[in-house]
């Protein structure tokens, strides 16, 4: 048997609905960094959820440098040695750095905290690890790279032996991420390892020893780094099976240009961003976590202030500043967190359908009900809402039910060109081909559609073309009958950081 | 690490900082976070110059002393409220509050006849208790603060008149009383003791926010509560115990308006709270939690009570002194996120 820091066998994760992870595996040996890949809910993140005692197994077994374990809290994983940074960072902006590191572990002198040793003992810890941080800062006043480097140091300040970094970089720049990677190499010894998640592949070569792939919740192979290729990676990555699967229709016959977008930027992401989307078609946005999909639709209907860039609706050029303007002329967006921006969930199906309506439909300020239920019900029909009740409240609705809603409130206000934010997220297989038909029916009505979905398989179901983007700009588009998930894979990995490094 | 090519550029990488000029920015950064402060005690300056020029009665020293008294009771009370908003909630018992604790003042000395130092830890002990009940409600049966100390703001008001019979209850008794208040023990001196107490209960609230770990996780709740019961921290546990600490300072409050009217007056206190709330804002504490400090609040209380003064030593009607104050208010939340646009976008 070879020397292992962790051993994860026959682990199974369910949540309702879902299979995170069947028959899950991982090898971590003595003294190495293990990169772990998989596509967007390929079920990394809920493995290191396990790992970090955030969440509990349904079964299999976790060896820790030689004994079995039950991680059951963020404590004992701790207690462990194992130290996870999340994407999402953890950190008390109004505190210092030192503050940070050490909370719930302050050195004190009588009843008062001694600051001076908090900041001496943070010191050593930098010196240690060889970061250049000021203990005594603001974690605020950070830039999101040094806020990083807080959380890596707050995480080794507990000794750890089995350091887990999800997705570390995703807001770094180049010189940035090259101190992690030194950070990193300076943790590893005989006795210490890293679990590395990434979707950059350039950086995986630059810091794995081995790189295991998982898809769909199952683990798929592990690779020597020095001996594989990044192609070799994405193919596993996302499985020839599933590609085949998909059965193309061929594109319609699309209408004029409808809207076009130019030169669009912002001033935290989007770079030179442009396309045209013509009647009838949908428009597949495709690219990684933070490849800045939402964005340019939050830039296109005014929610984000755009730094540069001109939107040409019907030929002319419009100024939109708000989404209400956007929805005035006929630009809905469908946000991908329906739950938070796109429902009242108390409220019933017909006054959120005609929510966005109401200024219209009204007479001398009051609503007119009957005219309101009327049009409703239309849509509930049209759209094959399943309820026994309009006044149903849509909190009590299924995901798929829910997100029909929000499709006829925009329906509803006569949107030609509608954007589609991960349409079917939290939806389950059955309703999301109703999803898919209804989308599929929009866009021969004449609709111009813009679709951004995280799940490959979908993008390349629906969409007529692709645009595929990564950090901000558009990499590629792809014709239907040309897109493979390799290729969009390929385009959404690419790097150009160089280019566009401030 | 086996590969060689990538370990070259890291050696001279590490440990060098991301930007520049990191000893001169650091400190306009720091100077930044202190802005707000500065600001409110410059603007306090200002006002006190203003209505000096304007009138110079405003400055002689009876004056200036007054103005201080009127600090005392509305600063007792914005001690407490800046540790219950800087953890990013809000405390509206505290008028009715004082109302409740000057009661139970009343009932110790007048009532029971019990010694005066009795009398005042029976006051600040009826404070800490009503923190501590408001502590419960907000972290253990998680109602929100609005509501707790809304509820318990009804509450103490109802059991104020109850107790007190909805009758002002004398200090006649205790003769020593009103002058724990209003004596001057230091000779040659105008300031009434009452305005030394207020700064010196200012000083422990200063040290207790700033050096020990009820104020540090006062702070980090405020900041990030979830990260902070991530850190391992009892958040649930210190939540209760700032109430607890806050509830004491409406106590102290009560037990020097009670001394300073020589009467526990049960009706009196509702309004007051707010009145807190707008020194604690004025000085510069974030109601989203997180931010703020004691030598703000206690520059926030005084420019409520300067401004009050001043005004009405111009000859401005008292119903637009109120108009006023409510504008400095607007001013003082809008100047702050003003800056704090400032800075987040500067990055």
């Amino acid at each position: 048997m070879e020397n292992l820091l962790l051993e994860v066998d026959g682990v199974n994760k369910s949540f309702p609905g879902v299979r995170a992870l069947a028959d899950m595996q991982l090898t971590v040996r003595h003294g190495e960094v293990l990169a772990l890949v998989g596509e967007n809910g390929a079920g990394k993140s809920t493995l290191m959820k396990l790992l970090s005692g955030i969440y509990a197994p349904d079964s299999g077994s976790f060896r820790f440098d030689g004994s079995n374990v039950d991680i059951t809290g963020p404590k004992i994983a701790q207690e462990l040695g194992i130290s996870i940074i999340h994407q999402e960072f953890n950190l008390m902006q109004d505190l210092t750095v030192a503050q940070n590191i050490y909370i719930g572990r302050e050195p004190m002198l009588g009843p008062f905290i001694n600051d001076a040793a908090l900041n001496r003992q943070a010191s050593a810890l930098f010196e240690k690890i060889g970061v250049n941080l000021d203990p005594a800062q603001k974690v605020g006043e950070l830039t999101v790279a040094r806020q990083q480097m807080v959380e890596i140091a707050k995480a080794l300040s507990f000794d750890a032996k089995l350091l887990i970094l999800d997705e570390p970089t995703a807001a770094l720049n180049d010189s940035e991420v090259a101190t992690l990677h030194a950070i990193i190499r300076r943790f590893i010894t005989d006795e210490t390892a890293a679990i590395y998640i990434s979707h950059r592949m350039d950086e995986l070569k630059a810091i794995s020893d081995r790189i295991t792939v998982i898809r769909d919740g199952e683990y798929v192979d592990t690779l020597d780094t020095e001996q594989t290729t990044m192609p070799e990676v994405i193919s596993r990555m996302v499985g020839r099976k599933v590609a085949a699967q998909i059965q193309m229709k061929p594109v319609p016959k699309l209408g004029e240009v409808r809207l076009s977008v130019r030169d669009l930027s912002t001033k935290a992401l989007l770079k030179d961003v442009g396309f045209d989307l013509r009647r009838g078609e949908i428009l597949g946005f495709a690219g990684l976590m933070g490849a800045g999909r939402t964005e340019v639709a939050r830039a296109i209907v005014g929610a984000d202030r755009i730094s540069a860039g001109t939107i040409t609706l019907d030929g002319a050029g419009v100024k939109i500043s708000n989404p209400a303007t956007a929805a005035e002329l006929g630009i809905g967006y469908l946000s991908e967190d329906r739950k938070h921006l796109g429902l009242m969930l108390e409220a019933d199906i017909s006054q959120n359908i005609m929510l966005s309506t109401l200024g219209k439909l009204n007479k001398f300020g009051f609503m007119q009900d009957k005219m309101l239920n009327y049009i409703a019900g239309e849509q509930i029909q049209r759209l094959r809402i399943k309820t026994p009740s309009m006044h149903q409240a849509a909190k009590n609705l299924s995901g798929g039910n829910q997100q029909k809603i929000v499709i006829a409130k925009w329906l509803v206000k006569d949107c030609d060109v509608l954007i589609f934010d991960e349409p079917t997220r939290g939806i389950d297989v059955g309703a999301k081909e109703e999803i898919y038909d209804l989308l599929d029916e929009l866009a021969a009505s004449g609709k111009s559609i813009i679709m951004i979905s995280s799940e490959l398989p979908e993008v390349l179901r629906m969409s007529h073309r692709i645009a595929v983007m990564s950090e901000g700009r558009i990499t590629g588009f792809l014709e239907r009958h040309e897109a493979t998930q390799e290729k969009i894979m390929d385009l959404a990995t690419r790097s150009n950081r160089g280019a566009v490094s401030v | 690490m086996s590969n060689t090519t990538t370990e070259r550029p890291t050696k001279d990488l590490a440990p060098k900082p991301d930007s520049g000029g990191t000893a001169s920015s650091e400190f306009v950064l720091r100077l930044r976070s202190r802005m707000q402060q500065l600001m409110a005690l410059a603007s306090l300056v200002v006002l006190v110059i203003i209505f000096g020029l304007i009138n110079p009665l405003f400055l002689t020293p009876n004056n200036l002393s007054d103005i201080l008294l009127s600090t005392v009771v509305i600063g007792l009370l914005a001690l407490g409220a800046t540790f219950v908003i800087i953890t990013g909630g809000i405390d509206l018992s505290v008028g009715t509050g004082m109302s409740l604790t000057s009661v139970m003042v009343g009932v110790t000395l007048t009532y029971l006849g019990l010694p005066l130092a009795v009398g005042v830890l029976a006051g600040v002990l009826a404070g800490a208790v009503m923190g501590l009940v408001n502590g419960l409600l907000v972290s253990y049966l998680r109602i929100p603060s609005f509501i707790a100390t809304l509820a318990m703001m009804m509450v103490a008001q109802g059991l104020a008149l109850v107790i007190s019979g909805t009758k002002p209850i004398y200090f006649n008794e205790t003769p020593g009383f009103s002058n724990l208040a209003l004596g001057k023990s230091i000779p040659g001196l105008i300031i009434p003791n009452a305005v030394f107490i207020f700064f010196i209960a200012a000083v422990i609230a200063g040290v207790i926010l700033s050096k020990t770990l009820i104020g540090r996780y006062t702070y980090s709740i405020g900041s990030n509560e979830q990260a902070t019961a991530l850190s391992g921290i009892n958040v649930r546990r210190w939540k209760m115990w700032i109430y607890t600490l806050a509830g004491s300072f409406t106590g102290l409050a009560g037990v020097i308006i009670a001394s300073r009217l020589n009467s526990a007056q049960p009706g009196q206190g509702a309004g007051y709270e707010l009145q807190a709330i707008a020194a604690v804002v004025i000085g510069g504490t974030s109601l989203q939690g997180g931010k703020g400090s004691i030598a703000g609040t206690v520059i926030g209380a005084l420019i409520m009570s300067v401004l009050t003064s001043g005004l009405r030593i111009i000859n401005v009607p008292q119903e637009w002194q109120s108009v006023a104050i409510g504008c400095v208010i607007l001013l003082a939340v809008y100047v702050d996120m003003l800056r704090r646009k400032d800075t987040s976008e500067g990055k």
